[in-house]
């Protein structure tokens, strides 16, 4: 009997405490604590993420040194290089430079490999890659003109080395 | 509108000509058509306040997109669902599946007839009104059965099934602790009840006595109960049953359904604001003759003041439901039947030992001498 009435009290008394708690989440002191994703955000959420985070991969084909580190670090092969020898130059130069955002894993282990200073391949905070193509997601670095760029850059380097030689 | 319509008889002119009946009949067909339209865009716009409020309960946001703070969403999903297909399953009971939205709502929409808007706004002030409202209300559950049956599918047969079970068993608490109220103040008719309290808090029902009082918490939580809603939500429990009775349904017949169901929510509130919180009651006299109707401002007050009062019910019902967790279906059985029938045959009680001991007057009346 005396259970009954307890039960009784209980439930008044849990219900009317669970009520307060909503109640002031429902009063104008408690602001929402979520933000409207992708156009209403105060700022931009890319820039809310911490400075390290590994978000899509950047490269700089002109300080990379074709050394195909990463492509050879990378455990699911989504970094592809072509690279060629040019006459009269020291080294290789890029001809092909592709990353398959799609497949990566976002590990970050290629720009640990990256031998260079400062770093050829790195990741950004960027994080929207939704696209309704596959293909979209992969990211061509190296175009036919930036190829002969690269070529050009690497015979003046030569060229240059050999001035310097020839002085010595 | 009876009063409307007499008005219309006695006073135009070119009415004389055809027999009261069909100008009564016209009037009716009116009134209910202007009934459906505040009701529907009624519940339509409930469904939007319910997420708003949910939202801000639960620290988000909730729709905002569709027009000013999103208070369009509610036609947008109106919009989709006459718009979606209208699904029947080949395994179905076409002609129960089809009809049970219909009674579902018509169910819910004729208590409207009966029920108070202010003064002199009322469809039909019935002298058994109260009585009105708990039987043609009770149809629902003979829709949510018959679209549970029909469905043809084992989740929508046990949404039925409970929703029954809870219905009944809801109904005797419900109805137990509104006879209190007509203990005190001898009349089923609504208006009647409203007439017998006062604007002040002092004077309403609810206040009236302590088992007043309390009959008044039992009425509401059997209403939520009727209304199938959280806490009491297991005829249509996500987790365990999909979506209950209207699994099967989609399109226009699934948002029959729920219109009901906020049609429904706004009934409970509006009836408890009748029998227990003083109704349209404001503190200014009404004046008589035609300008007692729509256009006067006492008239209007009165309206005013009751659909306050009931949406800060509905408001209530909304709380209740974003706070209190889905009930378990031996555990709704247990409220109602250990814990709700009993309280209700006590109150019922106290309140004939009180009206025998002091009449009819309330613990205000006996305090003040």
């Amino acid at each position: 009997m005396r259970r009954y009435f307890l039960n009784i009290w209980e439930a008044i008394s849990t219900i009317a405490k669970g009520m307060g708690v909503t109640l002031v989440h429902f009063t104008p002191a408690r602001k929402s604590i979520t933000i409207q994703y992708p156009d209403r955000t105060p700022v931009p959420v890319v820039e809310t993420l911490p400075e390290r985070s590994r978000g899509m991969l950047t490269f700089d084909p002109d300080v990379c040194d074709a050394c195909s580190m990463c492509a050879m670090t990378c455990p699911i092969d989504c970094i592809s290089i072509d690279r060629e020898r040019v006459e009269g130059a020291k080294g290789f130069v890029l001809k092909r430079f592709d990353i398959d955002m799609a497949k990566c894993m976002y590990c970050g282990l290629c720009t640990e490999a990256c031998p260079v200073k400062p770093k050829g391949l790195e990741h950004t905070r960027e994080f929207e890659g939704a696209t309704d193509r596959m293909e979209d997601l992969i990211l061509e670095f190296i175009d036919e003109k930036k190829h002969r760029e690269l070529v050009e850059k690497a015979l003046k380097k030569a060229e240059k080395l050999k001035a310097a030689q020839n002085e010595e | 509108m009876r009063y409307f319509a007499d008005w219309i008889i006695e006073n135009l002119e070119f009415t004389r000509a055809i027999p009261s009946e069909y100008v009564y009949l016209i009037i009716m067909v009116v009134g209910g058509l202007l009934l459906l339209l505040f009701v529907v865009p009624m519940a339509g716009a409930l469904t939007f306040v319910e997420r708003r409020v949910a939202g801000k309960m639960q620290s988000r946001i909730g729709p905002n997109r569709v027009g000013p703070q999103g208070i369009f969403q509610f036609v947008a999903d109106g919009v989709k669902l006459i718009l979606k297909e209208d699904i029947i399953p080949t395994a179905a009971d076409r002609r129960l599946f089809k009809l049970a939205p219909y009674i579902v709502f018509v169910g819910s929409f004729l208590t409207f007839a009966a029920l108070p808007f202010s003064q002199k706004l009322i469809a039909a002030d019935l002298n058994i009104g109260i009585l009105y409202i708990f039987a043609v209300s009770s149809m629902v559950v003979v829709g949510i059965i018959m679209s549970g049956w029909a469905s043809n599918n084992n989740l929508s047969l046990l949404g039925g099934m409970r929703s029954a079970a809870q219905i009944i068993s809801y109904e005797v608490p419900q109805i137990l602790s509104v006879l209190a109220v007509i203990l005190l103040t001898g009349t089923l008719g609504m208006q009647g009840t409203i007439k017998a309290q006062g604007w002040a808090p002092q004077h309403w029902f609810l206040f009236h006595n302590p088992f007043a009082f309390i009959a008044f918490f039992v009425f509401f939580i059997s209403a939520v109960a009727e209304c199938n809603r959280i806490p009491f939500d297991i005829p249509e429990a996500e987790s365990e049953l999909v979506s209950g009775y209207n699994t099967e349904y989609s399109g226009f017949r699934f948002g029959l359904f729920f219109l009901a169901e906020f049609a429904n929510v706004y009934v409970i509130s509006a009836v408890a604001v009748t029998l227990f919180l003083g109704g349209w009651n404001t503190p200014f006299y009404l004046p008589t003759g035609i300008w007692g109707l729509l256009p006067s401002a006492v008239n209007l007050a009165g309206l005013i003041t009751f659909l306050i009062k009931t949406f800060v019910l509905v408001f209530v019902c909304m709380w209740l439901r974003w706070t209190l967790p889905r009930l378990r279906v031996d555990q709704l059985m247990t409220v109602g039947w250990k814990y709700m029938v009993p309280i209700a045959f006590f109150n019922l009680v106290g309140t004939a030992v009180w009206m025998l001991v002091w009449g009819d007057k309330s613990i205000a009346a006996l305090l003040g001498g």
